[in-house]
Parts: structure tokens; C-alpha cells; sequence
């Protein structure tokens, strides 16, 4: 063994199989274990210094809570430590490639974090007079200005919080417009297969009935199909462009020419905008209304979830049934016209929410577009759709592509028609690409595809690393071919925790920690 | 381009290994009508440098809450948040993940997620809460929806202290969905009139307590009355730290209670991101919107969580889900979490406590003005105030003079006849100063 002179061992020794063994605390390493907060007996500390207050007013009495709320505290410092301990339990795009196709997982630049965190933006009422807020109205003039220009549409509704908020909101004003002409018979929403799950719901949460697309075996809306199915009774059709196969609908002018001739409006779900940003404009392929998620083609973060944003541009048509609060802009500068009804807004759909839409998001976005340019914007869309279709070049031969022939958009899609008999599923494919240290791609969606995998590596990953991610992935590939099923069926092995029993937690609900002690749960 | 990692010899390498000769070769499935072939009519790149003094000339633009006397509310409230909030939610972990679909490795945010379930049980009082909602209002508008499916009516009822954008939220997807709405008329201290409203086919009782005007209200009689009627009971609330010093939704009977969130742990922002706090009786949870965290136990047996009951989702049920959300507002939600742990219970109720004590300090320094009268009766940080004229002008009056002065009805609900009736609040962040300059500019103003 090799020492220095005090005796500190300075190399290790030969490795012993003792990996494998549990530790005598549950943490491993950098690894903390980490229980709830309701278990830390903080149940009298805080972790905030207020004055004491005087007791409430005696106007307040019998409206007075009576018991406890059973809420613990932290101090400062425990409290940093929990919620490091736990966000070292999370992948993140700032760790590794986190391909989840649909989703854009691109990196989220610093700068506009800490613009969205001046105070000029972040520590303003949305209800303060119009006359002292004018740089926030600026900006949504300008966030609203790019937006049209970029995809060629001369109105946008800002306020959508999300994007199927967003389709919500594109609904509601193809269903006023329909009612607005006369045409409130029309009920119908025809939707492809591969749509998102958003689709249909928002369609039948505003009272449509939906009726699928076919599809053809390229991956592209069925003409045939749509033009059979369209008529007086068909509202809207929404289809994803580029779709949800990674693929451009090469018959997009024509499937806005039959909907249009059939007296329905073209909903365009965006949330793939990010592939063609700057290069084509929906606008010039016939659709009266797209969403756009701020949080993937502008990049504001995804925030294990959330917020998004998710305005809509609307076509000439659309855009006098958008709904309230508006933008105007006139020589006393800008202003909101907050009523539905009201001079400006007579003919809007009513409100979406509470205040104007996400102003935090609006900034980030805006930030990112301002770096980026128009130049930069259209590079984006580029190395997008270069970096998906290198990762499907260099898979195509280990893994099967599920629509192999032609390019593919920002992102590739695969079956699973590849891994027959060797025993191993899409899930424990993604499960195994845990254990490599890479988030899997989105699994079984489109359901068109049987055991898709649909990787989106997007256009901030450097060569480099998507070389490290494909040979990862065609070392698995060949894994799994060789018969090593045990690598797979069990993984992962080396995350915070093993794979998880999602059928009990549906069985069993427990959506709260409760101050009785519960007995364990046990897998069945 | 900063953000753009590729080389022009990496592209050109890369095009080779896909068998294209130019980046225009994977293009060819657009139309050649929509082709274009030079960048849109929008400014080139920008350094961060140029970026930050754009964008920081914009906001020199608006006057901030801190600058000066502020007391603006309803619905959005300027609350201190510790710097350690803020430093938490921008860890690269929470701020660049996304929703937990892959539990192993998303551990930290479904944990967060459980104890923030919990936290927002135990505030309102209810027995489940979901994983937020986008913000209060729309979580408003997803409870009616809720409500009209558990009962199979179609019909909600909401009293006159519902903020009028919440009702407007509801009044939208409701309409949609051919659920008729009945609201009374906007009152300030009248929640109980929507007993009489109440019908056979009635689904839902939407309230407010504290209501738009800051009027607190004990709904229990409401409650009785909904439930003998079949009807649920939907308890919205726009100031979640009122949960520290006043009876929660559920000890008074609700069925859903609603929140708005940002109070706790959250800006500003002009009105968004928020985080809607969403939480009901445990019977209904299969009708829940949103996300669900949930316990369970991994391969090894250790505890771990879960999204689950997603079979009333989007993204398995389609057209059959019981909403179409699928983001929504988890580092909001994480926000709130963070704040609401440092908080604990101790803290919470000193910040109640001295919220409700700012506004009786407000109160009393608004009565004492000639020609201010205070309407609103029993209220938390918030109330109600007929001011000398209209409302709108003097608070653009009192702009220009360096103060906020609150919001004024009108600009909610401009039908209502209420033009000099202005919402006023004070929290923690009001300093005994910032009520004196209003008085005395009140004075100043209302003796010109």
C-alpha cells in the first residue's frame, strides 16, 4: 500500500466487489437521504423573523381559526439543506441531454432570469394605473410584435398560461366566430391520431365532439381521410406542424384549402414552432390559429413543470373574438382594454384568466428573442433539425426509425420493432438510459407508433455530447441484442431509486403526508 | 451565437454523416410557397451587454411597488419573500427540469410536490390538494367544471364578492362547456345571498371569503344550504396568507377550496406566473384537475413518489380527461413550498397577524380623512373605501404624486356602479410612513 509519512493511504486500494452493498444510513456518497419536512419536528420553528403583532381585531371574532394547521418550520439553514438534498434527486437539462421529444428541453440562458428579476418587472401590480407601467406594456407590444412577424400572423393573444390553455383559447374564438356567422351547429373537431393528449380535451372541454384522422404511412395527415371527413358540421381541424412523428406535413397548404372550403378554421398546435422558427411562417400555410409555448420555442424554463406561457397568434378572421385584456397602442402611448364588450374588445370571447398573462415568461422570452435576432432564430430552427436527423442517421442502422425514409424535423422518432424478442421494452430501454446518465426520450407518444421513442435533443447539445449520446445508445442497442436483459429489466441501478410501483400508488392513494403514522407501503 | 454549441465544421461533418449536401436538403417537405430564404424583417443578434440595456431601459419604464407607498391588492399581493426562495428555485435541478415523468430521476421535484400537497391541505383545510393549477382564477373556473361533473348539473351560482376577473375565468369555460351562470350582484358584504339563488340545478356555490372587497365571511350557513340542495361548495380565496389567522374553507364546509398562491413565496410579476392552490374532500379526487404526487415504494421497497391517478388525464384519456392541462405551475408551487417551510406555522400566523394589523392601521388612518368613508366590515389586509369622486382619477392623481393607492373597483368591474369605490391593502411590507404620505396627500389633494 502507498503512504505518505503519517500514514494516509494515497492510492486506492485494489478494488473489492463491495459495491454492490446497502449503506448503513440509506445515503450513498453525495447522495443525502432526506425525509419530508413534516418529519424533521419543526412543528414550533421558523425560519423567518417577523415582530410579534397585536391580537386581531375583536370585528374578526368567530371567524378565527381555532385549531392548529399543523405546518412545520425550518430554520435558515435546514431549510437550504432539504431542498439542495432533494434537487440533487433531479435531472436537469444544465446536467446532461434530456432528449424528451415534444417537450424542448433546451438550455435556458442566465441572463434572462435575472432580467425577468428586475424590479421594474418583477415588482409591479398588474392592477397599478397604466400611465406607471408603460415599460411592461412596451414589452408585451414588442413580445407581440416579433411573435407576428415570426410567424407571419397579424394578431396575437398574449394571456394564455400554458399551451393547452392556449388551444382553449384558439377554440373559443373559432367558436365564437362560428356563432358570430351563424354556424353554432357546427360541433366537430377533427384531430389526427398522433395529436397530443391536449387536443381532444381541449376540443371536448368547449363541448366538441372529436373525430380522428387517419394517418398515412408516412407519418402525414390522410387527405383522403380529412377531406371524406370534413363538412357543415366540422368546426376546426387541429394538426401539429411539423407533428408530432417529427414530421413537416408536406400537405399543409392543401389540408388549410380543404378546411377553409369546407367552412372550418385550421387550429395549428405550435408547440413544435421551435423546428421552423425563422425559415416558415404558419401564416403562409393557411392557419387561422397556432399556440406557441414560450417555454419551448423561446426557451423561458420548464421549472420541474411549469409556469409556461402559451399565446396564440390568430389569422383576420380570429383575431376580433381574441380574448380580453388587449393591447393598444395609441399617441397617449399603451393601453389595455380590459372588458370584453368595451370599445376595442366588442366582439372578444371573454377572459382567460385573472390580469394579463405571464409577464415572468414574457420577459424571458423576449430576453431570448433579443439574443438571438432573426439570425439566430432561423439558426435555431437549423441546428434543431440538423441534430435530430444526425442523432437518426447515426441510430438508424441499431435502432428502427419508424418513418425511414426522408428527413425528419427537430426531433426522430423510433419504434420498438427493433427489440423484438430480445426481451426488452421501450421502458426498460429509457430505464437503462438512466442508469448511462441521460434522461430518456418521450416513451409510448404518438400513439401511432408501437413503443415509440421520440428523441428531441434540440440545438443547444454540441456535437460532442450527441456523439456521447449515440454511442451510449448503441452500446444499449447492442446490450440488449446480445441478450444482456438483466442490464434492463431491473433498471435503473444507479439512480436515487430503483424503478417505482406506479400501479400501488394508483391503487393506494396517498397524497399526503398525514400526522398519524401510516403503515409502510409494501409492494404487491 | 452564445447558445448555439455547433461549428460550422461541425454542421458540415454532420450533413455528410446524414448523406445531405446542404441544411436546405431537410427542409424539402415545406411547401416551396412558404420557403423563405433569408431571416425575417426583426433585428440581428444581440450580446448580453445589448441586451440588458434594452431591457433594462424598458423597465425603468414602470414604477415599482418598492419604490415608493403601495397598496395595491386584489388578487396580487406585495409580500416580503426570503432571499433564500429565490436562491432555491434557480438551481439548475428545479429550474431546468420538467414534469416528473420519469420518477426515478426526478425524486426531488415529486417530494416537493407531496409536501407542498400537504401543506395546501392543511391551510385550506381540505383533505387532498393537486400539484397547483396555473394560478387562482383558472383553478376557479376548473372547480365549477369539477362540480359539474360530480353532480351532473349544470348550473354554478356566484356570489357578488367573487373578483370580477375570477368570475369572468369561470364565466368563459363554463359557457363553453353549456354550464349557466348566475351572479349576484357585486355587493360587499353579501355572500350569503346566494342562498336564495340556490336551486335543484344547482351544482356549485362559488364564494369568496375574504371576499373581493376584503370582507370576511363565515360560509357555514352557505355550506348547509348548498349541501341540502345537492350542491357543492367552492370557496375561493385571492390572499393565501389570510389561511394564518382565519377559518379554513374546509372547518367551515367547502367542498373545493380555490386559491390564489403567489402571496406565499411568489412576486408580483404584473399578474403572472402564479400558482393556484386547488384542494377538496377526498371523495371527489377522481374528478380532479391537474396533476396528482403520490406515494409509493420502489423495486427495493424504499419510499418514493409518483405522479398518479393520471388515468383522468390528457395525456391518457384524451377527449374523456377531466381538463386539458398538462403544465402548470410547478416552480411556483416550489416557491410557495420553500416560503411555507421557512414560514412553519409560527411564522405564518405572525405574518397574518401582522398583515391584518398594517390594514387596521391603514383603516383607522383613512377614516380619520374627511369624505373617506371605510365599507367593507370585517377584513384581513384589505378593504373597501368610497373615496370624494371617482375612484380611477384620484388614484392616477395620487400616481403622479409617488403613491399607489389601490385598485379601483371600476377597473374590475366597470358595470357595477362602484366608481368611487377603492380597494385598498396593506401587508408586512406597508411601513407606518407610507400610510401617513397617503394621508396627507389625501388631505392635500381632497382640499384643493
Amino acid at each position: 500500500m502507498s503512504m505518505n509519512n503519517v500514514g494516509r493511504p494515497t492510492r486506492p486500494e485494489t478494488a473489492n466487489d463491495a459495491g454492490g452493498h446497502e449503506t448503513l444510513t440509506g445515503g450513498r456518497g453525495l447522495l443525502q437521504d432526506e425525509a419530508l419536512i413534516f418529519e424533521l419536528n419543526g412543528w414550533t420553528k421558523t425560519g423567518v423573523d417577523l415582530p410579534d403583532a397585536a391580537a386581531p381585531s375583536s370585528d374578526l371574532a368567530g371567524l378565527l381559526r381555532s385549531e392548529p394547521i399543523g405546518l412545520p418550520g425550518l430554520s435558515e439553514p435546514e431549510a437550504v439543506r432539504h431542498y439542495v438534498r432533494l434537487s440533487q434527486k433531479n435531472h436537469a437539462i444544465d446536467l446532461a441531454l434530456y432528449p424528451l421529444g415534444s417537450c424542448t428541453m433546451k438550455h435556458n440562458p442566465r441572463l434572462n432570469e435575472k432580467m425577468a428579476r428586475l424590479p421594474g418587472f418583477s415588482d409591479i401590480h398588474p392592477l397599478q394605473p397604466q400611465s406607471t407601467v408603460q415599460g411592461a406594456l412596451q414589452l408585451m407590444d414588442r413580445l407581440a410584435h416579433w411573435l407576428k412577424t415570426l410567424t407571419g400572423m397579424p394578431a396575437v393573444a398574449l394571456s394564455p398560461k400554458a399551451g393547452a390553455h392556449g388551444e382553449l383559447c384558439g377554440l373559443l374564438a373559432i367558436r365564437a366566430a362560428h356563432e358570430a356567422a351563424g354556424n353554432g351547429h357546427r360541433k366537430t373537431v377533427l384531430a389526427p391520431t398522433s395529436a397530443h393528449g391536449t387536443n381532444p380535451a381541449t376540443a371536448a372541454f368547449v363541448g366538441y365532439t372529436v373525430v380522428e384522422i387517419a394517418q398515412t404511412e408516412d407519418g402525414r395527415v390522410d387527405l383522403k381521410d380529412l377531406e371524406a371527413k370534413l363538412g357543415d358540421h366540422v368546426a376546426a381541424i387541429m394538426v401539429t406542424n411539423p407533428n408530432t412523428c417529427g414530421l413537416f406535413e408536406r400537405d399543409v397548404v392543401e389540408i388549410a384549402r380543404l378546411t377553409h372550403a369546407a367552412g372550418a378554421y385550421f387550429y395549428c398546435d405550435g408547440a413544435n414552432f421551435n423546428a421552423i422558427v425563422g425559415r416558415v411562417r404558419p401564416g403562409d400555410l393557411g392557419v387561422d390559429a397556432m399556440h406557441i409555448n414560450l417555454h419551448k420555442t423561446f426557451s423561458t424554463p420548464h421549472g420541474g413543470g411549469g409556469p409556461g406561457a402559451g399565446p396564440v397568434v390568430l389569422s383576420e378572421a380570429l383575431a376580433p373574438f381574441a380574448p380580453t385584456p388587449w393591447l393598444v397602442h395609441d399617441a397617449g402611448g399603451f393601453s389595455l382594454v380590459e372588458h370584453a364588450g368595451e370599445a376595442g374588445a366588442e366582439t372578444a370571447f371573454g377572459r382567460m384568466s385573472a390580469f394579463h398573462g405571464q409577464m415572468g415568461m414574457y420577459v424571458r422570452a423576449y430576453a431570448y428573442m433579443l439574443s438571438h435576432g432573426a439570425d439566430g432564430l432561423r439558426q435555431v430552427a437549423e441546428d434543431a433539425v440538423l441534430n435530430a436527423n444526425y442523432v437518426k442517421a447515426r441510430l438508424k442502422d441499431v435502432m428502427s426509425p419508424a418513418f425511414p425514409d426522408g428527413p425528419c424535423m427537430h426531433e426522430a422518432l423510433f419504434d420498438d420493432s427493433w427489440l423484438e424478442g430480445t426481451g426488452v421494452t421501450t421502458l426498460d430501454f429509457a430505464k437503462a438510459m438512466i442508469d448511462e446518465g441521460f434522461h430518456p426520450m418521450t416513451m409510448y407518444f404518438p400513439l401511432v407508433v408501437h413503443g415509440a421513442m421520440l428523441i428531441e435533443p434540440t440545438e443547444t447539445e454540441s456535437k460532442q455530447e450527441l456523439d456521447r449520446f449515440i454511442e451510449a445508445l448503441r452500446a444499449l442497442a447492442g446490450a440488449a441484442k446480445a441478450g444482456d436483459a438483466e442490464r434492463f429489466k431491473g433498471a435503473p441501478f444507479h439512480a436515487p431509486l430503483r424503478r417505482l410501483d406506479e400501479t400501488l400508488a394508483a391503487r393506494k392513494p396517498r397524497l399526503r403526508w398525514k400526522p398519524v403514522a401510516e403503515a409502510p407501503l409494501a409492494a404487491e | 451565437m452564445r447558445y448555439l454549441p455547433l461549428t460550422p465544421e461541425d454542421r458540415a461533418e454532420m450533413l455528410g454523416v446524414i448523406g445531405v449536401k446542404s441544411i436546405d436538403d431537410l427542409f424539402v417537405d415545406v411547401p416551396a410557397s412558404a420557403r423563405r430564404d433569408a431571416p425575417v424583417d426583426l433585428p440581428r443578434f444581440a450580446g448580453e451587454l445589448d441586451v440588458e440595456r434594452e431591457m433594462t431601459a424598458l423597465a425603468r419604464r414602470n414604477r415599482s411597488a418598492g419604490e415608493g407607498p403601495f397598496f395595491c391588492g386584489a388578487g396580487a399581493y406585495r409580500h416580503h419573500v426570503p432571499a433564500t426562495v429565490d436562491h432555491i428555485i434557480q438551481r439548475s435541478e428545479f429550474l431546468t427540469s420538467y414534469t416528473p415523468y420519469q420518477p426515478e430521476i426526478a425524486q426531488g421535484t415529486l417530494q416537493v410536490l407531496f409536501e407542498f400537497q400537504t401543506q395546501v391541505a392543511a391551510l385550506t383545510g381540505m383533505e387532498v390538494a393537486n400539484a397547483s393549477l396555473y394560478d387562482g382564477s383558472t383553478g376557479a373556473a376548473e372547480a365549477v367544471m369539477m362540480a359539474h361533473r360530480v353532480t351532473r348539473r349544470s348550473k354554478a351560482v356566484m356570489s357578488g364578492g367573487v373578483h370580477p376577473h375570477y368570475v369572468g375565468a369561470i364565466e368563459t369555460l363554463a359557457h363553453a362547456a353549456g354550464v349557466e351562470t348566475a351572479r349576484m350582484p357585486a355587493a360587499i358584504d353579501a355572500e350569503d345571498a346566494v342562498i336564495a339563488a340556490i336551486d335543484a340545478d344547482t351544482a356549485c356555490v362559488v364564494v369568496q371569503t375574504p371576499n373581493v372587497f376584503g370582507t370576511v365571511t363565515d360560509v357555514t350557513k352557505i355550506a348547509e344550504a348548498a349541501h341540502a340542495a345537492g350542491a357543492l361548495l367552492i370557496v375561493v380565496t385571492t390572499e393565501a396568507v389570510s389561511y394564518g389567522l382565519l377559518k379554513s374553507p374546509g372547518e367551515m364546509g367547502a367542498d373545493i377550496a380555490v386559491a390564489e398562491g403567489q402571496s406565499i413565496g411568489n412576486g408580483l410579476n404584473f399578474g403572472g406566473p402564479y400558482v393556484g392552490l386547488f384542494a377538496c374532500k377526498e371523495k371527489f379526487v377522481r374528478q380532479m384537475p391537474g396533476r396528482l404526487c403520490g406515494e409509493t415504494v420502489d423495486a427495493d421497497g424504499k419510499r418514493g413518489f409518483v405522479l398518479t391517478l393520471s388515468t383522468r388525464e390528457q395525456h391518457i384519456r384524451r377527449d374523456k380527461a377531466t381538463s386539458n392541462i398538462c403544465t402548470n405551475s410547478g416552480l411556483c408551487a416550489l416557491a410557495f413550498s420553500i416560503h411555507m417551510s421557512l414560514l412553519g406555522e409560527v411564522g405564518l400566523r405572525k405574518l397574518a397577524g401582522l398583515n391584518h394589523q398594517k390594514a387596521l392601521a391603514l383603516r383607522d388612518a383613512l377614516a380619520a380623512v374627511p369624505g373617506y368613508e371605510i365599507l367593507t366590515p370585517r377584513f384581513f389586509n384589505e378593504f373597501a373605501v368610497r373615496v370624494p369622486g371617482n375612484a380611477a382619477e384620484l388614484v392616477e392623481t395620487l400616481a403622479s404624486h409617488g403613491a399607489l393607492f389601490g385598485v379601483p373597483f371600476s377597473r374590475l368591474d366597470a358595470s357595477a356602479g362602484m366608481d368611487d369605490v377603492l380597494l385598498v391593502a396593506a401587508t408586512e411590507t406597508t411601513l407606518d410612513v407610507d400610510i401617513t404620505f397617503l394621508t396627507k396627500l389625501l388631505t392635500k389633494v381632497v382640499g384643493q
